[in-house]
């Protein structure tokens, strides 16, 4: 997931860095095909060189040798709301066919949920203002529902146009990057399509982990694996704890 | 003039009942002696504010401390769920707990509003969304120039804003590096300013480095000094987060049992942050001290 989330960096992009697996994976590509790339961290840090590996959203080893630190609301107003962010990475704990999500409850009951969880946190406006966003998470079928308990983030609404039609500063979700496999999004649908599968995952397997019927990209693709090099890179430089991989 | 009181007197001058608290420090500068002091205090009815209630809050909602939450993002961050604030808001153990939620972007605009004199703050945010239909704060306003509908929030003034730094003077001229947060803006937002620092230093020494002051002396009622008062968050160049009690948390804040063993060995039984580092003894500061890494320093030059 970590190698496939950083193929979708460019050289040169200005990123939105979240904490966990899409810190890897911006770092990976910092280290690899995409030098140039600048990592701001929500917390307030832009051009971030991390030499660990961050646990938290705010660790200090994002601060030490960075290009800069504000406070966060420059983040907010001028790096996100000024549309100067090229790629948004979100998690979720659901994800609907048209790439919204959900961080809020569990259940149909906002006041009485069933599981509570974080919430909005950054997610809200980086899907609505970073130019694309790349999505990762955990494959289950209670996590690609039919349809969202709650709505936090905006994937493309109600798909075709109707997230233009809100008129987003933002282009929406690219990719959604599972451990089973990758996916893009149909560009007049708007509905989440199935580009490629991991190797050794059967599509029987990923349909099985899906709340609705799949769309599935033909020719089917399959995820190219990270070579000698840059599998040692993940785990013996970026994450020798496995603390991400496990 | 100083402001210098003990956290004991800060706390109990400062933080009244059913006040509106806003304790911040974004992962960073957490101000964890002074939510110790409040527990210890049994303050009640509480309105606890912060884009990430963390564990402070955590630790506070299952004293029983809060009637209300207001927040952005509500987990243990790396590690998981705020487990004490879901029995409070799914069971309504110890006590309910109201919550009202935000996105991090929502919620700094209403303090930032409040810091700028302003009723509301506009926004480009959720539109699309469920956020709206459970917060009502969360409203339009039309661009009286170009005619577009954008989002609004409310102005909100904390009454009291807790925040901690790396060192003031004791009139308050409060100087921090490392993340910022929104520790400018809550306490320019607040009614009354209490600061903890790592180290109180002379006014020649903030006079030194100007650029570095994030809150200025005269919208500080109180300067307290706490070594280690951030602890288990972290302090830039003092120590570093304590990512083992985070992860440790996740364990003992399962059950309420849990938390209370918790707060009667490390709060109540207590006096102050001075005993819970004589407790924790010399090898907390030892494994959690970062190699040095001083910035070069930049010429003001002396304009006669």
């Amino acid at each position: 997931m970590a190698f496939a989330a950083a193929r979708e960096i460019q050289d040169g992009d200005v990123v939105f860095v979240g904490i966990g697996l899409p810190n890897l994976a911006v770092n990976l590509a910092r280290r690899t095909h995409a030098g140039g790339v600048q990592l701001v961290y929500e917390a307030g840090v832009y051009g971030a060189q991390p030499i660990r590996l961050p646990i938290s959203i705010g660790d200090p080893c994002l601060v030490t040798g960075a290009l800069q630190v504000m406070p966060m609301a420059e983040t907010f107003l001028y790096f996100l709301q000024g549309g100067r962010i090229d790629v948004g990475f979100l998690g979720a704990a659901q994800i609907d066919r048209f790439g919204n999500l959900n961080t809020t409850v569990i259940g149909d009951d906002y006041r009485r949920p069933k599981v509570r969880l974080p919430g909005a946190g950054g997610a809200a406006e980086i899907s609505w203002l970073a130019k694309r966003t790349v999505i990762l998470l955990p494959q289950k079928r209670s996590k690609f529902p039919e349809h969202l308990d709650f709505r936090t983030s905006l994937g493309f609404h109600e798909g075709g146009r109707s997230r233009e039609s809100l008129e987003a500063p933002g282009g929406g979700p690219e990719r959604v990057i599972t451990n089973l496999g990758v996916y893009g999004f149909d560009p007049e649908t708007r509905e989440m399509v199935l580009e490629k599968i991991h190797p050794g995952v059967t599509l029987d397997e990923v349909r099985a982990e899906v709340g609705w019927p799949l769309r599935v990209q033909e020719p089917l693709g399959e995820t190219e694996l990270p070579d000698a090099d840059t599998l040692r890179l993940l785990r013996e430089e970026l994450d020798p704890k496995g603390i991400y991989l496990g | 003039m100083t402001k210098l009181l003990s956290m004991k007197e800060a706390i109990e001058r400062f933080v009244q009942d059913g006040d509106v608290v806003a304790a911040e420090g974004f992962t960073h500068l957490i101000p964890f002696a002074a939510g110790h002091e409040m527990i210890r205090q049994k303050k009640k009815d509480l309105v606890l504010c912060r884009l990430t209630p963390d564990l402070i809050y955590d630790q506070m909602v299952a004293a029983g401390l809060a009637q209300k939450l207001i927040f952005g993002w509500i987990g243990n961050p790396g590690v998981g769920s705020l487990h004490a604030i879901r029995r409070a808001v799914e069971k309504g153990l110890p006590r309910p707990v109201e919550i009202e939620e935000y996105s991090h972007f929502g919620l700094l605009c209403r303090i930032q509003a409040a810091a700028s004199g302003l009723p509301f703050m506009p926004l480009r945010n959720y539109r699309g969304t469920d956020l709206p239909s459970v917060n009502e704060s969360l409203r339009t306003v039309q661009c009286p120039f170009t005619g577009e509908e954008l989002a609004a929030v409310p102005a909100l003034h904390p009454d009291v804003a807790i925040i901690h730094a790396q060192r003031a003077d004791a009139c308050g001229n409060t100087q921090v590096w490392g993340l910022l947060g929104i520790q400018k803006e809550v306490a320019f937002a607040s009614k009354k300013v209490v600061v903890v620092v790592e180290e109180i230093v002379d006014e020649e020494v903030i006079r030194s480095d100007p650029n570095r002051t994030l809150v200025p002396g005269v919208i500080v009622d109180a300067v307290v000094e706490e070594p280690f008062g951030a602890h288990p968050s972290y302090v830039q160049g003092y120590y570093d987060r304590d990512n083992d009690f985070y992860v440790a948390w996740d364990r003992v804040s399962r059950s309420a049992e849990g938390v209370n063993a918790y707060l009667d060995e490390w709060v109540h039984n207590l006096s102050d942050r001075d005993a819970y580092m004589k407790k924790h003894g010399a090898a907390l500061a030892l494994r959690l001290k970062p190699e040095p890494h001083p910035a070069r320093p930049v010429d003001y030059g002396l304009y006669r």
